[in-house]
């Protein structure tokens, strides 16, 4: 279809406009953190005529433990995504390879939890936690992490798990596997974009959740990356220049994860996320 | 039972922190409940719900009305935008099409936390904020600058285009995806017949995408729907407690007051809300993937 210049132009104009807009306030941001001054709101004239350094990085690295809670959200966002991976992966499997008593009315349960809004348990779950003594630990925290998300992530990789042939088990079977073999070597191994997709989603969900850290998690020293910049934000609300260097330093790895994978993305509901807290 | 070993470990963990929580949830909006070790937490029958709607500041109702306020303001402008620039980005001469999707998902990549920070940072009050000094130093829109979030109005739609701005790169990537499957040759046809470019957006795109549509419609629904962190971040509830939306409610209820028998109570409620809602919508649309 051929389409006149003036449509071209208007179309263009409109698509990057748009860009625009997204984009902006990135880039307000990242022009913020190289702002000094630390009792006022920097005025946008101040803004667009910063120099670009680092100054609020480093101080932002070396101040009010940042790195020990860079690396609890680390070692929190690891562990969880770990565990939810292995045993979302091995609900699907069960639910994708076998039939068995009372299937159909435990998927619908899972189903209808699916339904329900995850803030709705965050008091029962608390109660939960504390009722098991693992207030104020990681264990806790993963326990609701993992367990909360095992319905979701199930979901999402049942179906990948249905369409995997069932040719490819004979072979298995033949060598004298079993259902783990099978499992392990052909249902892992055949889903793996399914499964780096979840990880990302995981990933992302763990790494920004907020309200249940906040929650369960009462000691500074064990507090997680996004508890630490909203007190911090509360503690030096004027200075916008740190806050928002140590926000971009926690955007980081989200980032770089979706950058590097983004081609291989099977896609998914923005709300749905991978952690049900 | 071959399967056990594979399912006994997610059945258990979603029996113990799922299925009990929202069983116990229904318990605790009937007691007078404290996480004091020792509490008696007695039951009070239907004690907690009449205190929700005898509110003197009927803080329950407000909530309430702000979230149909926010399907009612987002949805719409969500969904146009987003088939709007999938379309747009979509054409056929359109150059660095992946460049674009991936700038217009950026903000779904992106904490909301840290976008909320932003986001009160460009709505701050006075010329120093970036949206004051835009819309009026520089382009004289408004005769004084606004403080955004001490006012009702002015914080529900810095919410709403925290929320849009925040989430309409997904619809954009589900459609671009969508629009890949739309067959050519409808198109090369409705050209021989003489079809403009408007014309075959309305007679061939739009329903060809009729059942993406949907399931874009339903997720946005359930997310205007289930706003938190768009209000807890921004506002935090406030003016007054005037922008707060059920989730939001509960929370700071439960965990800043410590009423965790009325928050139950407003749990329960909204459960069986969001529960009527998102059954009606699979009985509407049969058994599609929703998620």
């Amino acid at each position: 279809m051929k389409t006149s210049l003036l449509g071209k132009i208007a179309v263009y104009a409109i698509i990057i406009i748009g860009a625009l807009v997204f984009v902006f306030p990135f880039i307000y941001m990242i022009l913020t953190t190289f702002f000094l001054g630390t009792n006022t709101l920097p005025k946008p004239d101040q803004v667009f005529s910063v120099t670009p350094n680092l100054t609020n990085y480093m101080t932002v690295w070396n101040k009010n433990n940042f790195t020990t809670y860079f690396m609890n959200s680390v070692i929190v966002t690891s562990v969880a995504m770990a565990g939810s991976l292995f045993l979302g992966a091995l609900t699907a499997y069960g639910f994708a390879r076998f039939t068995f008593p009372g299937k159909e009315a435990i998927f619908r349960i899972f189903l209808l939890t699916m339904m329900i809004p995850g803030v709705i348990n965050i008091i029962p779950q608390f109660v939960t936690v504390k009722g098991l003594g693992l207030v104020n630990t990681y264990a806790g925290l993963w326990l609701v992490y993992i367990a909360g998300g095992v319905v979701g992530n199930m979901f999402f990789l049942r179906g990948f798990f249905e369409s995997i042939p069932k040719e490819l088990e004979e072979s298995v079977l033949i060598d004298g596997g079993n259902n783990w073999t099978i499992f392990w070597n052909i249902y892992l191994p055949q889903s793996l974009p399914a499964m780096g997709t979840l990880a990302i989603f995981i990933f992302q969900g763990t790494w920004e959740e907020y309200f249940l850290a906040l929650t369960l998690i009462k000691s500074e020293s064990l507090r997680t990356l996004p508890i630490a910049i909203l007190m911090f934000n509360d503690k030096y609300a004027t200075n916008y220049g740190q806050v928002f260097a140590a926000s971009m330093i926690a955007l980081v790895p989200v980032m770089l994860i979706y950058t590097v994978f983004q081609k291989k993305f099977v896609q998914s509901g923005y709300n749905e996320g991978a952690v049900k807290g | 039972m071959a399967v056990l070993p594979y399912v006994a470990l997610g059945f258990a963990g979603t029996a113990v922190f799922v299925l009990y929580p929202m069983i116990k949830n229904i318990i605790i909006s009937f007691q007078d409940f404290s996480i004091m070790p020792n509490a008696t937490n007695e039951w009070v029958g239907l004690e907690n719900y009449r205190k929700v709607f005898e509110d003197p500041n009927r803080k329950f109702l407000v909530a309430l009305r702000n979230t149909f306020l926010n399907v009612a303001a987002t949805v719409p402008v969500n969904w146009f935008l987003a088939l709007f620039f999938a379309v747009l980005i979509n054409a056929k001469f359109v150059k660095f099409k992946i460049a674009f999707r991936t700038i217009y998902y950026l903000p779904i990549v992106t904490s909301w936390i840290i976008v909320a920070l932003l986001f009160k940072y460009l709505f701050a009050d006075g010329d120093g904020g970036f949206i004051n000094y835009l819309l009026h130093q520089q382009l004289g829109i408004i005769s004084e600058p606004i403080a955004w979030r001490s006012n009702y109005w002015s914080a529900m739609i810095m919410i709403w285009l925290f929320h849009i701005w925040k989430t309409v790169g997904w619809g954009v990537v589900i459609y671009l995806a969508a629009l890949q499957g739309v067959p050519k040759d409808l198109y090369e046809a409705a050209q021989i017949d003489g079809a403009g470019p408007m014309q075959q957006f309305w007679k061939i795109t739009v329903p060809v995408l009729k059942p993406i549509t949907l399931f874009v419609l339903i997720n946005l629904i359930n997310g205007a729907f289930g706003f938190f962190p768009q209000v807890y971040f921004i506002t935090k509830g406030g003016p007054m407690d005037q922008t707060q939306v059920i989730p939001s409610l509960i929370y700071t209820q439960a965990f800043e007051q410590l009423k965790f028998g009325p928050a139950s109570a407003m749990g329960f409620m909204m459960g069986i809300m969001v529960f009527l809602l998102t059954f009606s919508q699979m009985k509407k649309f049969g058994k599609q993937r929703m998620f």
